[in-house]
């Protein structure tokens, strides 16, 4: 009886991972970043970390780069409902510009394709949760780089 | 349907500025009502910019982008005359595309 018990879980447990695995690899083919016009990328926007992000992108670790500059961004936010974001990428051939909120409840926030003719710069507002890095993740090349800033948001206007 | 965008297209030396404004919810899916509830998401997934049938900025949003979104972006070309389309579909499938001329 018992050893029957343990039996099926250990097979249950198998078939749970077995199923990941399959998910894991069915979603990643479908999620072309470089694409005109691609369809959302809806494992992508529901990721929670960097790393999950990046391989929903299907891309690897990515470089710092201090060729990737913010503007227009503050480094205090008073509504985090509204921060203006405005990126620009001098990193040669950069085809698309993602930006992503490390405290937010899913780290994607947009990801905008730049074709040739389009200037790497693009400027937005975003919401913020709290206080938290704003990565800004390009893409040039096949290659991805990351920038980062410190944004704090001040709730209520009390202006801590 | 939702409101017009306001999109404004000027010629900045060899370049064309585009300055959308969109009209659009975009709840997170996060927030509750006063009963408790949660309110379903509802925000612009993608967006695309076209200029002479080309496409020249096509992006996918999340619901982290804010409430009536903003959007800036610059490409090179364009003249005065010239038509500037931006289009965005929801996650409710709700279409909206609008129109500009580059001044």
């Amino acid at each position: 009886m018992n050893r029957l018990r343990r039996t099926v879980l250990k097979q249950g447990g198998g078939t749970t991972l077995l199923a990941l695995v399959a998910a894991a690899g069915w979603l990643r083919p479908g999620t072309s970043l470089a694409q005109a016009a691609a369809p959302w990328n809806k494992a992508a926007f529901d990721t929670h970390s960097m790393a999950e992000t990046m391989q929903a992108l299907g891309g690897g670790e990515p470089v710092q780069s201090k060729d990737i500059v913010f503007f227009q961004t503050p480094d205090i936010a008073e509504n985090g409902a509204v921060v203006p974001v405005g990126i620009t990428s001098n990193v040669p051939k950069t085809e698309s510009i993602a930006i992503l909120i490390e405290k937010n409840p899913n780290m994607l926030a947009a990801v905008f394709d730049i074709p040739a003719g389009t200037d790497p710069t693009v400027t937005t507002r975003v919401k913020m949760g709290q206080s938290s890095n704003i990565f800004a993740l390009v893409k040039a090349d096949g290659k991805y780089y990351v920038a980062a800033k410190d944004v704090k948001v001040t709730l209520g206007g009390c202006g801590g | 349907m939702a409101d017009p965008m306001k999109i404004r297209a000027n010629v900045v030396g060899d370049s064309t500025e585009v300055k959308v404004l969109m009209s659009h919810e975009m709840e997170t899916g996060q927030r509750k009502d006063a009963q408790g509830k949660v309110i379903p998401a509802w925000f612009i997934q993608t967006v695309t910019a076209t200029w002479n049938g080309k496409t020249v900025l096509s992006a996918q949003w999340g619901p982290a982008v804010s409430k009536n979104p903003f959007l800036s972006f610059k490409f090179k070309g364009g003249a005065k005359g010239d038509k500037v389309q931006i289009a965005w579909v929801d996650n409710r499938g709700d279409k909206r595309t609008d129109e500009v001329t580059i001044a």
